[in-house]
């Protein structure tokens, strides 16, 4: 008796997304958020108060604030949304949900988009929060429209909730996930041209930054600040960045496997 | 003792103590048939060529000492254990298909609920993955508030998950499984850390849905004494079966009062068996 065929984990074909389960994922994120004020009030008033002080850091150079805080705009939402999402999905893990959801007919596009719903508004509530701060009573000085600046932080948000996604599937426990943020997001942070200038970079590094998301989202705020319209860099830097998100999200879907050993 | 709690059955041979489902009668095949069943784990094999089926409409006790591959069994017949070769059919389909997902229930041995919600909003939530869209709204709030009703948590329906006790969070997670009208319930040590009254009442609970919704029921256990409240058992040890069986059956096949003895009989057995196989060596 030689019947050692592995028991057929049926291919499940992709299918569609079913809008009813994917939002009443979204919605259970966000209720369970209702119920922890203090994670809401961080994630809302964090970088408001980020922005604050660094207008005030920046007392002196109007010019440099401008730089720099249209930056800020989109590098707060997309760590933010990494965070939370790594933490979240890593709870989800641990505690037994997602194996219980994975023997449901629940989706795994239906869980990561529920998730990405779910953050995504909360990104939006984030992001212009901020960026009506930092226009109105900060006096940032932006060329193009408040809208498109918003555009680009939603987009951060979906990469940062994406990143955030992926790496969980590689964290043990919520110590390790803390750790993966200055893991994936400081070399980002560093090389997204905050600091100084891409081109000024050593050669290796600034195409190292040529390949690193961030770089482009941080490229698009500037290019907001710069221009009244869209320019062609504008639309590759969100393009770019967009589909970054999608890339990611996918390999976070394939990471959630309905058998485990 | 135990035995003589209310509610356990008392099959002699193969009847079903309830009037309605003969499962002998039932021309349907077994719930779960396996055969060459084989699960490894690393370097462990942790289920080793096991063979056995469950009856419908019935409760089947899987009963052994913890890490004997109980919990893997189970995850394997749900379709969430990885590297399981051999046949394991389940509902008539090979474990893990897709379309058993509405068919199953499961309960994990880790109450699986989200802490930061509500008993209710946690069944919501559940009810709407099972049974989707605004034109079920209706039936997942009977559905939701039976379920409730049915693991006695009515008076903590807007209670956290997480500020509840370890015993009714567990049963949270049972109210889960019984949304909907799974065919098969597997539920792993549902009743770790209840108190005799609670025991009690989850296994007429258990009893009522094995009766009156003709589902069966496969639920581990390492309490031996809950082995008499089964209508099967299956006994293992180190990833292998023991014995599968009436309780009354095994008693009588060891010459035994009580399963526990009978288990223990059975063991010893094992391992004398064991035992001479090496020594000709």
């Amino acid at each position: 008796m030689t019947t050692t065929h592995p028991v057929t984990a049926t291919p499940t074909p992709p299918r569609p997304l079913n809008a009813s389960r994917t939002t009443a994922t979204a919605a259970r994120v966000l209720r369970q958020l209702t119920h922890d004020p203090r994670t809401i009030a961080l994630m809302i008033l964090v970088p408001c108060v980020m922005l604050f002080l660094l207008r005030y850091v920046f007392d002196g150079s109007p010019r440099t604030f401008d730089s720099i805080g249209a930056s800020l705009l989109g590098i707060f939402p997309l760590i933010t949304m990494f965070l939370v999402t790594s933490i979240a999905t890593l709870r989800e893990r641990t505690s037994g949900t997602l194996e219980r959801l994975l023997a449901m007919p629940l989706g795994k596009g239906d869980l990561i988009a529920g998730y990405a719903l779910a953050f995504g508004a909360l990104a939006i509530v984030q992001s212009a929060l901020a960026t009506g701060l930092a226009l109105w009573f900060l006096g940032l000085d932006v060329t193009g429209s408040p809208w498109l600046l918003l555009l680009v932080a939603l987009l951060d948000a979906l990469l940062g909730t994406a990143l955030g996604l992926f790496v969980s599937a590689f964290a043990a426990s919520e110590f390790q996930a803390v750790q993966f943020m200055p893991a994936v997001i400081f070399p980002q942070l560093l090389l997204c041209g905050l600091f100084t200038p891409r081109d000024n970079m050593h050669p290796a590094l600034e195409a190292l930054s040529d390949v690193l998301p961030m770089s482009y989202a941080v490229d698009g705020m500037n290019e907001v600040l710069r221009h009244t319209d869209m320019t062609a860099t504008f639309v590759r830097d969100i393009l770019i960045v967009a589909g970054c998100a999608l890339l990611v999200l996918t390999l976070g879907a394939a990471t959630l496997r309905r058998r485990t050993a | 003792m135990m035995n003589n709690a209310p509610g356990p059955p008392r099959p002699t041979t193969n009847t079903h103590p309830h009037p309605h489902p003969q499962p002998h009668a039932n021309p349907e095949p077994a719930a779960i048939n396996a055969q060459n069943l084989t699960v490894t784990r690393g370097p462990r094999t942790v289920l080793r060529n096991l063979a056995f089926t469950v009856p419908r409409g019935q409760i089947t006790g899987l009963l052994g000492p913890s890490g004997c591959g109980k919990s893997t069994l189970m995850r394997a017949i749900v379709g969430t254990q990885a590297k399981v070769t051999g046949t394991l059919d389940v509902l008539g389909r090979p474990a893990g298909h897709p379309t058993l997902r509405t068919r199953i229930g499961y309960v994990t041995q880790a109450p699986s609920v989200y802490d930061d919600l509500t008993v209710r909003q946690n069944l919501d939530y559940f009810a709407q993955i099972l049974d989707p869209g605004r034109h079920a709204t209706d039936r997942r709030h009977d559905n939701v508030t039976r379920a409730i009703a049915d693991v006695d948590l009515t008076t903590h329906t807007d209670a956290l998950a997480g500020n509840l006790s370890g015993g009714q969070r567990n049963r949270v997670s049972l109210a889960v499984a019984l949304l909907g009208t799974p065919e098969l319930l597997v539920l792993d040590e549902p009743t770790v850390g209840l108190d005799p009254v609670l025991r009690r009442d989850l296994w007429a609970l258990f009893h009522d849905i094995a009766a009156s919704r003709g589902a069966t029921l496969l639920v581990s256990s390492h309490v031996m004494d809950e082995a008499e409240r089964c209508h099967r058992l299956l006994l293992m040890r180190e990833g292998e079966l023991l014995a599968d069986d009436t309780p009354e059956a095994l008693r009588t096949r060891t010459g035994t009062e009580t399963v526990e003895a009978g288990f223990l009989h059975l063991v010893d057995k094992a391992k004398e068996e064991a035992r001479t196989k090496e020594t000709p060596r």
